[in-house]
């Protein structure tokens, strides 16, 4: 394991952000608007709605932890989607890189680039609705670690796709999370899903993730078997992504999609 | 003798199609070896396999005595590629570039050793811009830095002068001339660019349909097939079974 070679790869990347104001702007800009949009979605559940006594905070405090999920499963794609566009693919796989230090790389800078997202969007929800998404308290950090975690794994499913296929497999990297969103629970209790969607949707962390969140701001009430929960499935699914990668990679390696992935 | 790259009965298959069939061949220390053949006949399939990009599924490559396919990240440390199908980031500059593929080989100095490259390859005054700014004779000149990076011992070079003017060119074929001798390289040159060869390479490789169908110093070849270059004898090998 290299440092060196991890921060190259880093390297890579912060180059590229950093001397491109778009991609600064875009990474910022669709979570500004989600939280605007889902903000003035809130309020209007909060005028009419007497399910909740604090529907605002939930609303928004869901969909800003969703949007961290969303942000690091994309980012960690896009991270992948870069080397295929740029056709730099077979490059940084004839370099001495082993496949554990292409995916800590992808790790770290995915977490930054959905930190550079996520930040002024959670500051600008205290002085526009009042909301502070820290009001979760301590649970927050294992609920935004627990939702890191998931958004990689997918992150990973995704790229051993393209690993695998190559370009084609890119709308799957788009649309992965809208795939899951509705068995996540995001902003509605399970027990709104069918019989059958609620076996399924409890063999994802985010039930439990969301579940947390909710209870601790409507109930005032932490409860830790949520949280253990989501971190015993996540392990399970990081687990399963790890392997579909090396095995992906092994196959590239043996069908020639490491060739000419670019192209 | 060691050879820095003995290549034996290296066989690639695709389902039911065979991409290389059981070929031999070794590459020595300070020599450049040319593999000439028809777009499809398996060059870069062959090369590939000897970086490990791709699975052999019969055969071995052996680099300095030892198996790609068992060390493959220790071995790719002494190796590098060039080829015009890959760039670099087009939104990095060549400098950063060139930090990145340091940091990736483990060079101990990069800014020197980049700074060593950028004047060897007269890249000074476009270091601080965008790659993908460049011309393609300067690109071609960074991808050389990229792949000179590591100081390799082991360079694959994939059509190295193609769509180049003359100048530029003459000064790549110069270039990867000295740098074989002055470092002891071994280089593995697929080209279209029969003068090329017959200038830099001591030996040629001729495939077809993932065959070697012959093989030999330039001369050789133009005698044994009584023709006037080596270009002439390219035509005929791969005319002869098909079109005549």
């Amino acid at each position: 394991m290299s440092f060196n070679r991890i921060y190259g790869l880093f390297l890579r990347h912060f180059f590229l952000i950093k001397s491109s104001l778009p991609r600064i702007l875009d990474l910022i800009y669709w979570p500004t608007i989600q939280i605007i949009l889902w903000g003035f979605i809130s309020l209007f559940f909060s005028t009419y709605s007497n399910y909740y006594n604090n529907t605002l905070g939930v609303i928004l405090t869901c969909a800003i932890l969703y949007d961290f999920l969303f942000r690091s499963s994309i980012s960690f794609n896009m991270l992948f989607l870069e080397e295929i566009w740029s056709r730099n693919f077979t490059n940084l796989f004839i370099a001495p890189m082993r496949i554990s230090e292409i995916i800590i790389s992808l790790v770290v800078t995915a977490l930054i680039r959905t930190l550079i997202g996520l930040v002024p969007a959670i500051l600008i929800t205290s002085p526009l609705f009042g909301i502070s998404i820290l009001n979760l308290g301590i649970p927050l950090f294992f609920l935004f670690l627990s939702l890191y975690i998931f958004g990689i794994t997918l992150g990973l499913f995704v790229s051993s796709g393209l690993l695998r296929y190559g370009p084609a497999f890119e709308n799957i990297a788009w649309s992965s999370l809208f795939l899951l969103a509705p068995l996540g629970c995001i902003y509605y209790p399970i027990e709104i899903l069918p019989d059958i969607l609620q076996t399924m949707a409890k063999a994802l962390p985010l039930v439990y993730i969301f579940e947390e969140a909710r209870s601790i701001l409507v109930n005032q009430y932490v409860d830790y078997t949520n949280i253990k929960n989501a971190f015993v499935l996540n392990i399970f699914y990081l687990f399963i992504g790890i392997v579909l990668f090396y095995y992906s990679f092994k196959q590239a390696r043996k069908k020639g999609s490491l060739i000419n992935i670019g192209e | 003798m060691q050879y820095p790259i003995v290549v034996k009965n290296l066989s690639k298959n695709y389902s039911n199609k065979a991409a290389v069939k059981n070929i031999n061949f070794k590459i020595n220390k300070n020599e450049i070896l040319g593999l000439l053949g028809p777009n499809g006949c398996g060059k870069t399939t062959t090369i590939a396999m000897m970086l490990g990009l791709l699975k052999p599924t019969n055969g071995i490559v052996l680099i300095d005595g030892e198996d790609i396919e068992k060390k493959r990240i220790q071995l790719l440390h002494k190796m590098n590629f060039i080829s015009p199908y890959i760039e670099l980031p087009k939104k990095l500059t060549v400098k950063e570039n060139l930090i990145v593929y340091g940091k990736l080989y483990g060079v101990k100095k990069v800014l020197l050793r980049i700074d060593y490259l950028s004047e060897k390859l007269r890249l000074t005054e476009f270091l601080d811009k965008k790659t993908g700014e460049l011309s393609s004779g300067q690109k071609n000149r960074v991808s050389l830095a990229k792949a000179l990076i590591n100081d390799p011992k082991i360079l694959f070079l994939d059509e190295p002068t193609a769509s180049l003017d003359p100048e530029t060119g003459d000064f790549v074929r110069t270039f990867i001339e000295k740098l074989s001798k002055e470092r002891e390289m071994s280089i593995l040159l697929a080209s279209h660019n029969m003068d090329e060869v017959k200038r830099l390479c001591k030996n040629v490789l001729m495939m077809k349909d993932g065959l070697l169908i012959d093989q030999g110093t330039p001369n050789e070849l133009i005698k044994k097939h009584g023709k006037i270059n080596l270009e002439e004898v390219f035509l005929k090998l791969n005319r002869t079974s098909n079109e005549f």
